[in-house]
């Protein structure tokens, strides 16, 4: 086609470090096709043919082939809507249409509310290419009609979508009956209720309906049934069994109390019908070992909460237990520890005192081993002042300073080293404001 | 037989005549192509475009058409009528349902014949139906001989899409003894497709088109891909149960009740009341399509007693909804056999007579989205009348292979040419970024799409130019249903109450997946504000050839993708 579409949403940007082989990446193939009939008609398929022919010719053979292959579009009529005619249903009256199975007389007994209406229009062809009274005349046969007609009221009804659902509405040849209690035993109660509730399940306005299950359900999908169905919209109605209403205008009495009495038959049995299907989903409940499986666990499970909630609660007791133990084995213990503890601190302490009063006494040692700083014999108030300032000095100092002091002088024989010693402690301890300067006279 | 129709299969293509027939059961049209290749619809004698196929004898003189119409009246025992369905079938498979006024077929010889009295004298014969069908299509053809000046003996005719091989056996045959060689038998919806599609106009395109054929006895319904001006069924349905009779018998009835209603006898019981009944009926049922009010008017319908009357066309709507209604159901139905949503549809095209119906296309305009384009004479003021579709694209048909020979013909019919692989995907183009996840897909070559083909888009550059890349993937399209809350009363609060049906509308859109990502390629240097030029050639057997290109500038990528 010479054409080109236009297309104004913009290509995107190419990605940064995209490579191709001359620009181009082969990724994949187009996926499987479909054979399929293009019509010969039009100038353009006259071009494909001239194409498509290169001179060949094709043969019988190849007509065969190529039509197998070709998707077919065409429905074949054949088979599908066939089943045998009952001949007490051939002599029918059409006037009793009411009572008539129009799903039979089509030949669709197996799809009853199934049938699409494509079947209903081919079973409809069907019967009247076999039925149709000018054919039978023609074939020499009676023009009893009567059959006939039934085919046409039953197409009527069934092409209708009011009438049909009318008529669906009581057709009762495709309810499937509750299974017994004895064949729900037998290992078939899913499947019988199933089919149950599956036809049941053609009156709900909500589709698609939840399937019944099996043992396999899981409890959401049992609970979503059972709430589906005591909870049922039903399209369902009744005036396909009403009573005749008159059609003349004489009695309008007569004709507004047939409505009437037809209005309220109608009620009465949707009403019955209602409880009829309750009665039905409380039957299938009742049998139904799942929802009693789902109890028991459901008890189980209550049960067991229970035990745990039990021994929780033992659990704790016993963990306090176990931790006030541990608490009174702990202050105990800390107790002791106390104890260990100041006995070995006041011994330590005692040390400590002797030290110092060791340490001390190498102090005032030191002096008197300088001589109190005199040459000669020393005269008291010399050693009175000496000992004072030592005393305020030692006033001043802790346990370890006091150990320091000692080691420096201890070992210090000539007076001027010690008074050395003396006087740079003096003077530390007054550089840190221990002392004032005043305080001391003689070391300084 | 006479002598200007030995040659039936004789005819060299230079000597053609041909033109094209459409045979349907209640009415038949012949159309020629003019010598700018126009197809017309052209009148018989009678002034008919719309010829009713029947053929009647009254003393032994043969009448066809309306005139022949007529005779249901007072000679329906020699009137012969819808009985194009019965070429080529066994008496067991055919409805005589309609025939039932007129002529009934019977069995005979394995075929189906009619007793009539077709000479002025002597005992009734037997005559088949496909005689019947050669004295019909004789009495065409001579009128489009008169009509043209020349002696036509070639016709491409039209039939259903499901007629079987011993139908067409039996219409070619029925159509040579005639004197008229069948250059091909094309399926009504194409024919109709072809007149719209050869319109000076329209525009090879890739659409889906809905054809439906709302004939007199029977509805067809075809879903067709086009493309490229390549055309393939996707589905079809026929239905025998919702066609123009059935809205005849609505007024029939309606009219038949009312006249017991005065006179107390039934017009439906008697033969030639019914007859009556059932012409005037269709005729009223015409004049619905063009006015709102129409009469029906019968002298001495039944015991002698004259009957008038009118009727609204709502009033007629309203009737006939069930078989109105019939019509849309098949419609939906159609479409979702193929496969497709009523989204997917880009055109319907109404052709057959029930088609003038205004209802019918209006009902159709609300199945489908606005954007879809409904080909009837009440939506569309430019529409090809739809009785006339099938003819107009039998005669263009014609027109096209008149100078082919006959084994040519047969060779590019031949199922080998005509069985061809279709796309199961769209292939197309991402735009906007790479990321299959957030790019956005622009078809190049739609589903269902006959191989070989080649298409070609030109897709936009970002505006700064620059290096593109252009990712080929395929693509299926999807139904995408959003319920929308009604908006909020936003603002004018006096109108709040108006539409307020709380109703969550349901919005349905198409939207586009992708699939596979089948090649990558770059242009590199692209102009501000130019373009790429895209195709994709896929061959026969499905291998692909992609190429890109700036437009206007040299050279361009190129690449190929094997087979599957
Ligand atoms: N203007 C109109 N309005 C409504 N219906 C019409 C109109 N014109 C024709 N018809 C109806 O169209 C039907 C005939 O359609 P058409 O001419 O397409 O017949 P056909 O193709 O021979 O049909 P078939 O093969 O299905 O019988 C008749 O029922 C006729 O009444």
């Amino acid at each position: 086609m010479a054409t080109h579409a236009n297309v104004n949403l913009p290509l995107p940007v190419l990605p940064e470090g995209w490579s191709g082989e001359k620009d181009f990446k082969a990724i994949g193939s187009i996926s499987a096709a479909t054979q399929r009939s293009i019509e010969p008609v039009g100038p353009h398929f006259l071009a494909h043919a001239r194409r498509a022919r290169h001179k060949r010719t094709f043969s019988e053979d190849d007509r065969i082939q190529a039509q197998e292959n070709a998707k077919k579009v065409e429905d074949d009529d054949s088979g599908e809507i066939s089943e045998p005619e009952d001949p007490s249903m051939l002599l029918r009256d059409a006037k009793d249409w009411k009572q008539q199975d129009h799903y039979a007389v089509l030949g669709l007994s197996k799809y009853r509310y199934r049938a699409t209406e494509d079947q209903i229009k081919r079973a409809h062809r069907k019967k009247v290419l076999k039925h149709h009274p000018d054919k039978r005349a023609a074939a020499g046969g009676t023009e009893d009609d009567s059959f006939f007609k039934c085919i046409q009221k039953a197409t009527e009804v069934l092409l209708d979508p009011i009438k049909r659902r009318q008529f669906d509405s009581v057709d009762e040849r495709a309810d499937v009956e509750p299974p017994s209690k004895k064949a729900a035993k037998d290992g078939k109660y899913y499947k019988l209720w199933s089919a149950t509730f599956k036809a049941e399940g053609r009156f709900s306005k909500v589709q698609p309906v939840p399937k019944f299950g099996d043992e396999k359900s899981t409890k959401e999908e049992v609970d979503a049934f059972y709430n589906f169905f005591y909870n049922f919209d039903s399209w369902r109605s009744f005036e396909y069994q009403d009573e005749d209403v008159p059609d003349d205008n004489e009695n309008r009495d007569q004709k507004r109390h047939m409505e009437r009495k037809n209005n309220n038959a109608r009620k009465k049995k949707k009403t019955e019908d209602s409880a009829r299907l309750r009665k039905l989903v409380d039957d299938a409940m009742a049998g139904d070992a799942r929802i009693k499986q789902f109890r028991q666990e459901a008890n189980a499970s209550k049960n067991k909460k229970k035990l745990d909630k039990e021994q929780a609660e033992r659990d704790a007791k016993e963990a306090k237990e176990k931790e006030k133990a541990k608490a009174e084995q702990d202050k105990k213990d800390a107790e002791e520890k106390a104890k260990i503890e100041r006995e070995s601190n006041k011994k330590n302490k005692e040390q400590a005192k002797a030290a110092v009063k060791k340490n001390r006494r190498v102090m005032k040692g030191s002096v008197k081993d300088a001589n109190y700083f005199v040459e000669g014999e020393a005269p008291a108030s010399a050693i009175n002042a000496v000992l004072a300032d030592v005393e305020t000095i030692q006033g001043k100092i802790d346990a370890d300073e006091t150990a320091e002091l000692a080691d420096k002088l201890r070992d210090l024989k000539l007076a001027a080293d010690i008074k050395k010693v003396w006087t740079a402690e003096a003077k530390r301890l007054v550089d840190a404001s221990k002392i004032k300067a005043s305080d001391i006279k003689t070391l300084a | 037989m006479s002598a200007e129709e030995a040659p039936a299969q004789g005819a060299t293509p230079g000597e053609r005549i041909a033109i094209g027939i459409s045979f349907g059961n209640s009415n038949s049209s012949i159309a020629v192509t003019s010598f700018d290749d126009k197809a017309e619809v052209i009148a018989n004698e009678d002034g008919d475009r719309q010829i009713p196929t029947i053929i009647s004898y009254v003393d032994g003189e043969e009448y066809n058409g309306q005139q022949a119409k007529q005779q249901l009246i007072r000679n329906y025992k020699n009137t012969v009528a819808y009985f194009r369905d019965y070429l080529g079938q066994d008496f067991k498979s055919i409805d005589p349902t309609h025939s039932h006024f007129s002529a009934h077929p019977k069995e005979h010889d394995s075929t189906i014949a009619f007793t009539i009295q077709d000479k002025e004298e002597g005992e009734p014969s037997t005559v088949t139906v496909s005689e019947i069908a050669t004295r019909h299509l004789r009495r065409l053809k001579q009128s489009a001989s008169d009509y043209t000046g020349k002696q036509v003996n070639s016709a491409v005719i039209t039939i259903p899409t499901n007629f079987s091989e011993k139908q067409k056996a039996a219409l070619t045959k029925a159509a040579a003894d005639a004197g008229l060689e069948v250059l091909q038998l094309i399926h009504e919806p194409i024919a109709a497709l072809l007149a719209y599609d050869a319109r000076p106009e329209s525009k090879v395109a890739d659409k889906n088109v809905v054809v439906a054929d709302l004939g007199g006895t029977r509805s067809d319904v075809a879903v067709i891909a086009s493309r490229g001006g390549i055309y393939t069924i996707l589905a079809t349905a026929h239905d025998y149960e919702y066609a123009g009779v059935q809205l005849d018998k609505v007024l029939q009835d309606h009219f038949a009740k009312d006249f017991i209603k005065w006179h107390g006898t039934d017009p439906r019981e008697d033969q030639r009341s019914m007859a009556k009944l059932k012409l005037e009926s269709e005729a009223t049922k015409k004049a619905l399509s063009i006015g709102t009010n129409a009469n029906f008017s019968v002298e001495s319908l039944a015991e002698g007693a004259d009957y008038a009357s009118t009727i609204n066309r709502l009033r007629y709507e309203t009737i006939a909804r069930k078989v109105l209604d019939g019509f849309n159901r098949l419609i939906e139905g159609v479409v979702e056999k193929a496969g497709l949503d009523v989204l997917e549809i880009d055109e319907v095209i109404l052709s057959g007579g029930t088609s003038h119906t205004p209802k019918i296309a209006k009902n159709f305009a609300a199945i489908f989205p606005e954007s879809t384009t409904i080909l009837a004479p009440s939506t569309t003021p430019t529409a090809i009348n739809p009785s006339e579709l099938q003819a107009r694209g039998a005669a263009l048909q014609a027109s096209l292979i008149q100078e082919y020979e006959t084994e040519d013909i047969d060779q590019s019919t031949h199922p080998a040419v005509t069985t061809v692989k279709h796309l199961t995907n769209a292939v197309g183009v991402l735009s906007i970024t790479g990321d299959e996840s957030k790019g956005i897909f622009t078809p190049i070559l739609s589903a269902e799409t006959a191989v070989p083909a080649r298409r070609t888009i030109h897709i936009n550059v970002p505006k700064e130019g620059g290096d593109v890349l252009v990712k080929i993937v395929e693509g299926g399209s999807h139904i995408k249903v959003t319920k929308e809350e009604p908006a909020e009363t936003n603002g004018n609060k006096d109108d709040s109450d108006e539409d307020s049906d709380d109703e969550p509308e349901e919005r349905r859109e198409k939207i586009w997946k992708v699939g596979k990502v089948l090649a990558e390629a770059s242009v590199k240097d692209t102009k501000k504000g130019g373009k790429v030029e895209v195709m994709i050639n896929v061959a026969g057997d499905l291998a692909v050839t992609v190429t890109a290109r700036e437009v206007g500038a040299k050279g361009g990528v190129r690449g190929t993708l094997s087979a599957p």
